[in-house]
């Protein structure tokens, strides 16, 4: 079962694109791979006021993923709390996930010539810190939950 | 070992606060300042590394070799490009006098430091980029309150209902603003949102009034006679601080709501649906003055309209409404001591944009800056031969950059001082690379608020380039020019320590959050201190303004119907993005890779007439023949009289590989508006640049390989 799960308030979230930054920098990323990901549709008119509403992407840390079977290094983990992440010594950069990925989410990183994708800032989360998108997330709109408290709210 | 680092960040002009983790001379962690702003940045912000990172920036002090803007540079040391400069400003100054020199810069809170410089050195015109900015709006407030437009804070927060006329507050992004407009509408606030286009702000209102270009003023107008004719306006408030209300019931007779649906192009139940909303959450209701009104030609008067409606609604100094921003002086601490103090004897001489001589009812503070521009081509009231900017590009802050040039041409000495290439920069004679905002420290600021703090710049790393800080420039240069004392350090604790000095505030006090807090409690509201606060000479709020009378100019203005274009042409307007900031952002790799170009916006049933869909390349044509090629959005979602580009793009600074040549510029577009000025406002008139759109024949039809 993942413990963890990102939420984007949309009514909050502004579109601004912060969150891709906030990701690439502290992961220090070069130009080429985006790890997460903020859009919308086009405006349509609701009540007389044109709207769209924003989505959030990154991984989805599936439950059963095939990116981590495929793998041949064994590069791709998925961890007892759902992160599915990149060892990144042992990846060779073949690829392998991103083409077993329904939606592509593997990324290749031209400066290491290894594959990355959205981990949840687990070395952050492992020492009590919240994922870099969330935490610098221009309006407070993406919010980490754990899934216990997402049975509470209801 | 990580240390911490508060600072300031840089990338755009907000400069909010930011917290830096450093190890090993590397940046490990950037973000807002977890006290102010619970640790929020936006996309610029984070970005500020790869500006650190990027070799497309000036790596050391460059002196031109060949004709302005050929782009041959020499590559020289800080000691001869300073010496150069300083030979050149003595012999300015032997055979012009001290005035003929220039300085301008993009404003902010470190103006002193560029004041004293130019002052020390004998000259009164220091300008700034403002009247392609918000000229209007401030000599609007000023002709109002006899407060200039940093006289309000706006408590957006616990407002009722937030109206924003082109104000774009929720892309043209200060974090701290962005995240009050949040609250207020998590709260149950209101927002009305008047544009020619759907935005990002729009898109999140409760109300939205698509209007026809250069109405806004009609809207205003028709929204105070709603108002006042259903008596919706605080008597009270006005009745002790306002003088001449009468001339505004009687001026505003004609202007009635069904006549501003009209001429806005919207529905007459819209408007008063939206005057009756407004009439029941006064007074918690801002009508946001505006920010960048450099637009039309009664943007000045529409920015007063707005001043005028929150006298209407009586909400200074109430809760959600306008606050008066406390001072260090409140706290009882004496402010920060000024570089401007050394200055024994100030320029006495008539400024060379006749700011205060021949336009008596602008601000001389910084003066207007294209006014330079004519002092440069006609040598009256005399010329003006040198310019340096600091951190500012006039060619993509102001319209015409070929218009510039030519009154440039006239200058001796062109210097641009800035952390990248900017496009004045490329056709200046000395370039001096200022470190970048994470590789300086900078003086320290006083900051006005409910809790007023000092804050200050601290470098997170040592320069990577050949580059300086700019209290470091400052100095060398007066040093050159023989009143070095005026500036009284040697290095930036000196400074610091300097400044503090008066105040009992002392460097250690910024340790704990990165600002030092003046006051542990907000400073109450207290609408007493309003009337100590009032600055026209009338000591009232002034709906017939003196200061506009004895200049000969109306305080109510009669409304104008601007110019409908003619068929297959455009009225050409331009915003922001939270993206980018203007131009200053563009070659940034990690904001490029985000949007590499801009896009122009044009209404769907007017583009169906010119046979463009969407992501045809479209040709955008001046009246003088410039012309721009870019892709086209096709949207129902702005006014079929309009077209829109993100401003910024279409850079011709060939070593910004990445932003040269990419996208669109507006301002290169609006030939001839360079001296087109707002008599009132002093603002120009940035969006009467008429445009022709076509298909553009770059479409491919058919390739030939071979």
């Amino acid at each position: 079962m993942n413990k963890y799960m990102l939420y984007l308030d949309s009514k909050r979230c502004i579109g601004c694109h912060g969150c891709e930054v906030h990701c690439k920098t502290n992961k220090g990323l070069p130009v080429g791979p985006i790890l997460c990901e903020i859009s919308h549709d086009p405006l349509k008119a609701v009540r007389g006021v044109p709207r769209t509403e924003f989505r959030f992407r990154s991984c989805f840390h599936c439950e059963d993923p095939f990116c981590v079977p495929i793998c041949p290094t064994k590069a791709m983990i998925k961890r007892d709390d759902g992160i599915v992440y990149i060892d990144q010594d042992k990846c060779v950069g073949c690829m392998a996930c991103a083409g077993a990925c329904p939606w592509n989410i593997p990324q290749m990183n031209p400066e290491t010539g290894k594959a990355v994708k959205c981990d949840y800032c687990m070395d952050r989360l492992d020492i009590g810190l919240r994922p870099a998108c969330v935490t610098k997330c221009t309006t407070h709109a993406l919010k980490l939950v754990t899934m216990h408290e997402v049975t509470d709210s209801k | 070992m990580r240390k911490t680092v508060w600072s300031m960040c840089g990338m755009c002009s907000v400069r909010c606060p930011i917290r830096v983790e450093v190890e090993n001379g590397e940046i490990k962690w950037i973000e807002g300042n977890p006290h102010l702003l619970g640790g929020a940045l936006c996309a610029k912000g984070s970005a500020g590394p790869a500006l650190v990172a990027d070799d497309e920036r000036p790596r050391q002090p460059l002196i031109r070799k060949a004709g302005r803007g050929a782009g041959q540079w020499e590559e020289v040391s800080w000691y001869a490009a300073l010496d150069y400069i300083a030979d050149k400003m003595k012999k300015i100054k032997e055979k012009h006098g001290a005035e003929a020199m220039m300085m301008s810069c993009r404003g902010g809170p470190f103006p002193d430091m560029f004041k004293s410089f130019l002052h020390g050195f004998g000259s009164p015109n220091f300008t700034n980029h403002d009247s392609g900015c918000g000229r209007n709006v401030h000599h609007a407030s000023k002709s109002v309150y006899g407060l200039g437009r940093k006289g309000f804070i706006y408590d957006i927060k616990n407002a009722k209902h937030l109206v924003l006329f082109g104000r774009n507050i929720l892309a043209a992004l200060r974090i701290a603003e962005a995240n009050q407009v949040m609250d207020m509408l998590e709260n149950g606030g209101k927002l009305t949102y008047v544009d020619v286009r759907q935005s990002m702000t729009g898109i999140k209102a409760t109300r939205f009034f698509q209007v026809r270009p250069g109405t806004d003023y009609a809207f205003l107008l028709g929204t105070i006679h709603g108002l006042i004719k259903k008596e919706a306006y605080d008597k009270e408030f006005i009745e002790r601080y306002v003088s001449d209300f009468d001339k505004l019931v009687e001026f505003i007779e004609p202007y009635t709501p069904d006549w501003a649906a009209k001429e806005c192009g919207v529905k007459v139940k819209g408007i008063k649906d939206f005057i009756n909303e407004v009439a029941e959450d006064r007074p918690k209701v801002i009508f946001h003055p505006g920010w960048m009104l450099s637009r039309y030609r009664d943007s000045f008067y529409a920015s007063r309209a707005l001043h005028i409606l929150n006298v209407l609604m009586g909400n200074i100094e109430v809760e959600g409404g306008q606050l008066l921003p406390k001072t260090p002086g409140d706290c009882g601490v004496k402010g920060l001591r000024t570089l401007g103090s050394m200055v024994s004897e100030k320029p006495t001489q008539e400024r060379a944009d006749q700011v205060g001589t021949k336009y008596t009812h602008f601000d001389k503070g910084p003066g207007l800056f294209h006014l330079f521009y004519k002092a440069m081509e006609t040598g009256k009231p005399y010329p003006v031969k040198g310019l340096i900017c600091y951190r500012h590009d006039p060619f993509n802050c102001f319209p015409d950059p070929q218009a510039q040039k030519r009154a440039l041409d006239n200058c001796d000495l062109l210097v641009s001082i800035d952390t990248h290439y900017s496009e004045f920069g490329w056709y200046s004679d000395v370039i001096l690379p200022e470190s970048t905002y994470l590789e300086r420290d900078s003086a320290i600021v006083a900051q006005k608020g409910n809790k007023p703090r000092f804050i200050k710049r601290n470098k997170a790393l040592e320069p990577r380039l050949d580059t300086k800080p700019m209290w470091e420039i400052v100095k060398m240069l007066a040093d050159r020019l023989g009143f070095g004392d005026n500036f009284p350090y040697n290095s930036i604790e000196e400074l610091w320590k300097w400044q503090l000095e008066p105040t009992g505030v002392s460097l250690e006090d910024f340790d704990e959050k990165g600002y030092a807090e003046l006051t542990d409690t907000p400073i109450p509201i207290d609408q007493e201190k309003l009337e100590k606060n009032i600055k026209t000479p009338s000591g009232k709020i002034e709906i017939i303004s003196k200061v506009l009378t004895d200049a000969g100019l109306p305080s109510l203005k009669e409304y104008e119907s601007p110019l409908k274009p003619p068929k297959g042409q455009f009225r050409l307007v331009f915003g922001r993005t939270a993206v980018h900031a203007h131009g200053h952002t563009i070659n940034n790799p990690l904001l490029h890779e985000l949007m590499p170009d801009n896009s122009v916006w044009i209404n769907k049933r007017a583009a169906s007439k010119l046979g463009i869909a969407e992501g045809d390349l479209v040709d955008v044509i001046a009246h003088d023949g410039t012309t721009g090629v870019i892709k086209a959005h096709v949207t129902d979602f702005i006014h079929a009289e309009a077209i829109y580009v993100v401003h910024g793009f279409g850079r011709q600074v060939p070593l910004q590989t990445r932003a040269y040549h990419s996208g669109m510029s507006d301002q290169k577009l609006q030939g001839g508006l360079l001296q087109d000025m707002d008599p009132a406002g002093g603002g120009l008139c940035l969006c009467e640049s008429i445009v022709t759109v076509l298909r553009s024949s770059k479409n491919p039809k058919r390739r030939v390989e071979l």
